[in-house]
C-alpha cells in the first residue's frame, strides 16, 4: 500500500478511551499540537463495562484528576443520573463518591470537548504501526488506510482493543469491546519491534431490557439527597436522580451455573489471559466460594435515553442460553430479556515493570503508555494514567523534569508507583488500603494537594486556579477564626447537654470543641452565630482538618520519614552489578529497574532491607568522596 | 569481587579442638593450597570431612593434624563458600593456621562479619541475625538457650503469631472500608475491642519475657546485705564455690564491696557483697558503707542476712525497713545455733520470702537458690522452649506495638471512625513486622481476595 504522509503532530494519542482522552486534552492544553486516534468515534470515552464513575479509591482518583486540571470529574458532574457518597460512617479518609453515569451522554460530552479543544484533533483511524528511528525514538504513526503522521511522542492507550478476543461460551471472536473492531495489526507490529506483550482478561455482565424486570421484587437503592460534586469547579448539582436496585442469586441459580461449568470459556481452557480477582465472573464466584448461599446483583440504568440495564455482579463467559436460564431463577428477573449477552474479553498489554515513573517505556524514547495497556483496570485508573502520560509527554518534549507524584502526595502516585515498581499479575485496581498515608490523601483536600502543582506545569486554567486560591484562603481564614473564637461554659453547656455531650469547665475554642465526637460544623451553627457563609468544599476541609488534627499530624510525621528515603536520589550511572554487598538478585533487579530513589528501590520485589542498607552505605561513601 | 574472610571461630583458651573458618569465593582455593590429604585425595568434595595436615606451601612446614570441610555456596551459614578447619585447640596452633590462611589470600574477619554476611546474603532475617549476635555474646547457659531459640525462629514464630492476629483484624476492617457495597458482614466495635484486647495480652506476655530476657542476658544483680559477721561472705562463697572474699569472725573484715559473677542454674548473677551498713567513724569503713548503699540501690534483688542466734539489733531493723519496698529475700542464717530470732519477729511486708539457712553446715542453700530462680522466672517454671525476648530493639518494637494497640482500643471504645483505628492497628502490625522482617503490604490485599467473594 502506498504510504501517504499527512502532516506532523507533537503528540499522537492512540486510543480515545478514558486514558486517551485525558492524555490528549492535557497535551493540547499544555500547548502541544495533538492528534487523538480512535478506531471508531463511537468508542470515544465509552463505558464498556459498568455505567458508573468513582467508588472507594476510584473516587479519590477522579478528585485528583480534577484538581490537576483533568476532565473526568467535570464530565461525570454533567452527566450523572445518581450520586452517592459511600462509607460516610467509616471516617473522612475513606469517604468515596460514586455516581451512575448516563453513558451515552458521558460519551457525547467528552467527545464534544475533544472536538472543541484548541490544538487538538479527534480523528477516526486504526493505528497499525508506530515508527521509530534507529535509536528507538518515536518518529510517526501509520494508519490502516496508509495515512502516515509524523510525531515526536506517542501516548498508547489501546484498552481492550489491542489483540482483543471475546468469549461467550464456546464462541470465540476476534473483537474489541462491544463488537467493535479489534486492533490486531498494531499488536503484531509492536511485538515485532520488540515490545513484550502479555494477555490479560476481563469481563462484563449482560445488559437487559428494563421493561422485562419486576422491580417490586428487588430492594431499592436510593441516591443521596444532597449531591457532592466530583469537580472542585462545581458547587451545587442537586437534581432529579434515578434509583438502582438490588436482588440476589439463590441455590437454584448456583445449581444451573455449576451444571454448566464445562461450557464456560473461563473453565474450558480457552482463555489464557489473567483476570482480576476483585472482579470475578459469577461462575468463578460460585466455584471459589461454594459455601456462599447467595450473591448480590445490582441493577443499574445505563442512561436516561435507553431501556438497557446493567447487571452488576454477573459478569460471565457462559453461553447465552445458560445466561438466560440462570438469570430467570433470580427474583425480579423471571421474565428477563437479554439485549446484550455477558462476555469475557482478552487483550494484549505490557508488563508495567517495562515503563518508568513518568510512564515512558524503558526501551523506546517518546513512547508513553497508559491505562489497560499498562495492566490496570477501571476508567478512573486509566484516566489518571492518561493524564500523567499526556503531561509527561509534553514535559519530555520540552526537555523538562518529569512530573511524578509520590505515594504521600496522591492516589495517582500510589497507582503508578505500584504498577511500575511492583508490577502486577492481574488487572490492577486502586483501593484505599493500597495507600499508606490515607489520612492525608483524602478526597476533600485533593485540590490543596495538587492544584498548585497542576498550575505550575501549565495545565490548570486561570479560572480554576483563581477559584482554588480563593477557596484555600477561605479555608485558612475559617480555621484561624475557629481557633480564635472561644466560648464560656455558661454560653454552651446547655447546648452541649442537648447533644448528650459532657459540659465544659473552662473557656474553649470552637476549634477544640469540634474535636468532640458529638459536635459537627453543621450543628455548631447554633452557638456560632457570626460564621461566614462558605461552600461545602471549604466547610468539609475545615471540619476534617480540625476534627482529626491529631491523627493528621501523626501521619505527616510518617510522611517525613518516608520522604527521607524518597529524596535519596540514585544517580543514573550506578554500577549495581559490581556493587559489593548487594545480593545477586538485588544487583540484577536494580540494574534492570534503575530506580529513581532509594525509596523506590525499597519497594522492588527481590530487594531486601539489607540491600537497602548497602545502597545507603554506597550513597554515603559517594557523598563523602 | 567479594573478599574472603578468615577467623578463629572457637573461644580463646585451651580446649580439645579449635576451628578456623573462612568464608568467601577464595575459601576452597586457599584450602587446597595449604591442606595435604593424609590419604592422598586430590579433590576436596563439598560436605565431606577430609583428614590431613595443614602445611605451609612456602617451606613445607607441617603446622597441625586437622579435619577440613568445604561447604559450597549458597547453602551455608553465610551463603558463601565456607571452609572449616578443625585442628587441635591450642592457641598457638589456631593462630598459626589463621596466619597461614591470611598469608594465602584471606582477610581477617571483622567482628560479627560472618553473621553480617549471612544477613546480607539473605540467609537469616533480622531477628535471627540479632539473635546470633546475642549468641556470640551469651555468657551463661540459659542465655545461650534463649539466643538459640530465637535463632531457630522461635521468637519470629511467636511474634508472627501475634502479627497474624493483627492481620486478620486488618483484613476484616479493610474489606469493610474498601467494599462498602458488598454483601459482607459489618465488623462491630465490640468485635474489634475483643480482638484487640487479646492481642494486647499476647504482646504483654512477650514483653514480660523481655524484662526477664534482660536479666538473662545482662545478669541479675544481687546485693548481699546484713550486719557484720552475719555470714555475707560465706554466702557469696557458697555461690562461687570457692573462697574469694576474706572470711573472718571479726566484724567489718569486708571493708569494700566485692563484685563476683556466678552462674546459678543457668542464670548469670552479679553478686555484690557489702560491708555492713552501720554508722562508723572509721574512714575506711565508712567509704565501704557508702559503696554498699550504692550497690544496694542498683541491685535487682537484695539478700538480707539476719543472724537468728542473736536478737534483732538496730542495724537489722534499719535494713528491714530499707528493703520494705524492694525485691528482697530474707535469709535467717546460723540455724545451726540456738534460735533467738525467728520469722515472726521480723515485722516485714508479708510477701517477703524468708529462707532459713545454716551456711556453716551448707543447709538451706538449695531453698535459697530456688527462691532466686523463682524471682527471675516470675514464679513460673519455664518450659524448655519458651521464648525470651533478649534483644533491646525487639523489646522496644514490642512496646511500640503495644502502645498502638492500646490507642486503637481507646479509639474503638469511643466508636471513633474505622479509618483512624485502622491506622493504629496497621502501625502495630508494621512494628511486629520489623522484628520478623516481614513488611509486605500486599499480604492483606491478597488475603482479602482469597477469603471474600467480591466484585461486580
Amino acid at each position: 500500500m502506498e504510504i501517504k504522509p499527512l502532516g506532523k503532530y507533537d503528540v499522537i494519542v492512540i486510543g480515545a478511551g478514558h486514558a486517551g482522552c485525558e492524555a490528549a486534552l492535557a497535551s493540547a492544553r499544555m500547548g502541544k499540537k495533538t492528534l487523538i486516534l480512535s478506531i471508531n468515534l463511537e468508542a470515544v470515552a465509552n463505558m464498556f463495562c459498568n455505567p458508573a464513575i468513582g467508588g472507594t479509591g476510584k473516587g479519590h482518583l477522579v478528585r485528583e484528576i480534577d484538581a490537576l486540571g483533568g476532565q473526568m470529574g467535570l464530565v461525570i458532574d454533567k452527566t450523572f443520573i445518581q450520586s452517592r457518597m459511600l462509607n460516610t460512617a467509616k471516617g473522612p479518609a475513606v469517604h468515596s463518591l460514586r455516581a451512575q453515569a448516563d453513558k451515552v451522554r458521558y460519551h457525547d460530552e467528552m467527545k464534544h470537548i475533544l472536538e472543541t479543544t484548541p490544538n487538538l484533533l479527534l480523528r477516526q483511524g486504526e493505528a497499525v504501526d508506530i515508527d521509530f528511528t534507529e535509536d528507538n525514538r518515536v518518529k510517526g504513526v501509520l494508519l490502516r488506510t496508509g495515512v502516515y503522521f509524523n510525531c515526536d511522542a506517542v501516548v498508547i492507550a489501546t484498552g481492550t482493543f489491542l489483540g482483543g478476543k471475546i468469549y461467550i461460551g464456546d464462541c470465540v471472536m476476534e473483537s474489541g469491546p462491544n463488537g467493535l473492531a479489534p486492533s490486531n495489526m498494531l499488536a503484531e507490529n509492536l511485538k515485532q519491534k520488540g515490545l513484550k506483550l502479555r494477555r490479560f482478561k476481563t469481563g462484563t455482565p449482560a445488559r437487559v431490557l428494563s421493561s422485562s424486570l419486576d422491580y417490586s421484587k428487588m430492594q431499592v437503592q436510593e441516591p443521596d439527597d444532597h449531591v457532592v460534586p466530583f469537580s472542585f469547579m462545581n458547587d451545587d448539582l442537586d437534581k432529579e436522580q434515578v434509583n438502582c436496585y438490588l436482588t440476589y442469586t439463590n441455590e437454584e441459580t448456583h445449581r444451573i451455573i455449576r451444571d454448566n461449568f464445562s461450557r464456560s470459556a473461563l473453565f474450558g481452557g480457552l482463555i489464557e489471559g489473567v483476570g482480576p480477582r476483585y472482579c470475578p465472573s459469577i461462575e468463578s464466584k460460585i466455584e471459589r466460594f461454594a459455601d456462599k448461599e447467595r450473591h448480590q446483583l445490582f441493577v443499574e440504568p445505563e442512561g436516561l435515553s435507553t431501556e438497557e440495564m446493567y447487571l452488576q455482579g454477573m459478569s460471565s463467559s457462559l453461553p447465552e442460553d445458560v445466561q438466560r436460564d440462570f438469570y430467570k431463577t433470580i427474583p425480579g428477573l423471571e421474565n428477563i430479556e437479554l439485549v446484550r449477552p455477558a462476555y469475557a474479553i482478552e487483550y494484549d498489554c505490557i508488563d508495567p515493570l517495562d515503563i518508568k515513573l513518568n510512564l515512558e517505556h524503558r526501551n523506546f524514547k517518546g513512547l508513553f503508555c497508559a491505562g489497560q495497556f499498562n495492566g490496570s483496570s477501571g476508567y478512573e485508573e486509566a484516566a489518571a494514567q492518561g493524564l500523567m502520560a499526556g503531561i509527561n509527554a509534553v514535559l519530555w518534549l520540552d526537555g523538562k523534569n518529569p512530573f511524578i507524584l509520590d505515594r504521600s502526595e496522591a492516589y495517582i502516585g500510589v497507582l503508578i508507583d505500584d504498577l511500575v515498581t511492583k508490577g502486577t499479575n492481574e488487572p490492577y485496581r486502586i483501593m484505599t488500603s493500597r495507600a499508606e498515608y490515607r489520612l492525608i490523601l483524602r478526597q476533600d483536600n485533593a485540590d490543596l494537594r495538587l492544584t498548585q502543582k497542576g498550575y505550575d506545569i501549565g495545565l490548570v486554567s486561570k479560572e480554576r486556579y483563581a477559584r482554588f486560591c480563593e477557596s484555600k484562603k477561605l479555608t485558612e481564614l475559617e480555621i484561624s477564626r475557629l481557633k480564635q473564637t472561644t466560648k464560656a461554659p455558661s454560653e454552651i453547656n446547655k447546648w452541649l447537654a442537648s447533644l448528650g455531650a459532657s459540659p465544659i469547665d473552662n473557656r474553649i475554642s470552637l476549634a477544640d470543641l469540634i474535636k468532640r465526637p458529638e459536635v459537627t460544623y453543621a450543628n455548631m451553627a447554633a452557638i456560632d452565630t457570626e460564621r461566614p457563609s462558605l461552600s461545602d468544599h471549604v466547610i468539609t476541609k475545615v471540619e476534617v482538618e480540625l476534627k482529626y488534627a491529631g491523627y493528621i499530624d501523626k501521619q505527616l510525621a510518617q510522611i517525613e520519614a518516608f520522604k527521607k528515603l524518597e529524596n535519596k536520589v540514585l544517580p543514573d550511572g550506578i554500577d549495581y552489578l559490581g556493587m559489593e554487598g548487594l545480593r545477586l538478585e538485588a544487583r540484577q533487579k536494580l540494574d534492570q529497574f534503575r530506580p529513581a530513589s532509594v525509596g523506590q528501590a525499597s519497594r522492588i520485589s527481590g530487594v531486601s532491607p539489607a540491600d537497602i542498607n548497602v545502597l545507603l552505605v554506597y550513597l554515603h561513601k559517594n557523598e563523602k568522596a | 569481587m567479594e573478599s574472603t574472610i578468615a577467623a578463629i571461630s572457637t573461644a580463646y583458651g585451651e580446649s580439645g579442638i579449635g576451628i578456623v573458618r573462612m568464608s568467601g569465593p577464595m575459601s576452597l582455593n586457599i584450602l587446597t593450597k595449604i591442606f595435604v590429604s593424609a590419604k592422598g585425595v586430590q579433590i576436596i568434595k563439598p560436605r565431606y570431612m577430609h583428614y590431613g595436615y595443614i602445611e605451609d606451601p612456602q617451606n613445607g612446614t607441617r603446622l597441625d593434624e586437622v579435619l577440613a570441610v568445604y561447604m559450597k555456596a549458597p547453602h551455608t551459614y553465610t551463603g558463601e563458600d565456607v571452609v572449616e578447619i578443625q585442628c587441635h585447640g591450642s592457641y598457638i596452633s589456631l593462630k598459626e593456621i589463621l596466619a597461614l590462611c591470611l598469608r594465602s589470600g584471606a582477610e581477617p574477619a571483622g567482628r560479627g562479619e560472618f553473621t553480617k554476611r549471612a544477613f546480607l546474603n539473605g540467609r537469616m532475617d533480622l531477628s535471627q541475625a540479632e539473635a546470633v549476635i546475642d549468641l556470640i555474646k551469651a555468657r551463661s547457659s540459659r542465655s545461650f538457650d534463649a539466643a538459640l531459640g530465637q535463632m531457630g525462629g522461635n521468637l519470629s514464630s511467636k511474634v508472627r503469631a501475634v502479627r497474624d492476629k493483627l492481620k486478620e483484624l486488618l483484613i476484616d476492617i479493610t474489606v469493610n472500608m474498601d467494599y462498602p457495597d458488598e454483601d459482607i458482614e459489618e465488623i462491630t466495635y465490640d468485635q474489634i475491642l475483643n480482638r484487640l484486647s487479646l492481642i494486647n495480652d499476647e504482646i504483654n506476655n512477650l514483653l514480660v519475657s523481655a524484662g526477664e530476657g534482660k536479666i538473662i542476658r545482662e545478669g541479675l544483680s544481687v546485693a548481699i546485705v546484713g550486719k557484720p559477721n552475719v555470714g555475707k561472705s560465706s554466702l557469696m562463697n557458697v555461690f562461687l564455690k570457692e573462697n574469694r572474699s576474706i572470711v573472718t569472725d571479726i566484724p567489718g573484715t569486708t571493708r569494700d564491696t566485692i563484685e563476683e559473677q556466678a552462674s546459678l542454674r543457668g542464670i548469670r548473677i552479679c553478686f555484690t557483697d557489702t560491708a555492713g551498713i552501720h554508722e562508723t567513724d572509721d574512714p575506711v569503713e565508712s567509704l565501704g558503707i557508702e559503696r554498699s548503699k550504692q550497690a544496694f540501690d542498683k541491685a535487682d534483688l537484695i539478700l538480707l542476712l539476719i543472724d537468728s542466734s542473736t536478737p534483732l539489733e538496730e542495724e537489722d531493723k534499719e535494713l528491714l525497713k530499707m528493703i520494705n519496698d524492694r525485691s528482697a529475700i530474707i535469709v535467717l542464717n546460723k540455724q545451726d545455733l540456738h534460735t533467738v530470732t525467728d520469722e515472726n519477729m521480723l515485722e516485714t511486708a508479708p510477701n517477703l520470702k524468708v529462707i532459713k539457712t545454716s551456711l556453716a553446715e551448707g543447709k538451706g542453700v538449695e531453698e535459697l537458690e530456688d527462691a532466686i530462680e523463682m524471682f527471675v522466672t516470675g514464679g513460673q517454671i519455664r518450659r524448655e522452649n519458651d521464648v525470651l525476648v533478649t534483644n533491646v530493639r525487639h523489646a522496644s518494637l514490642l512496646r511500640k506495638a503495644k502502645e498502638e494497640v492500646e490507642q486503637a482500643e481507646n479509639m474503638t471504645a469511643i466508636h471513633e471512625a474505622l479509618d483512624f483505628i485502622e491506622v493504629n492497628i496497621r502501625a502495630a502490625f508494621d512494628y511486629l513486622g520489623e522484628i520478623t522482617g516481614d513488611t509486605a503490604s500486599d499480604e492483606i490485599i491478597n488475603e482479602i481476595f482469597a477469603r471474600f467473594c467480591l466484585g461486580k
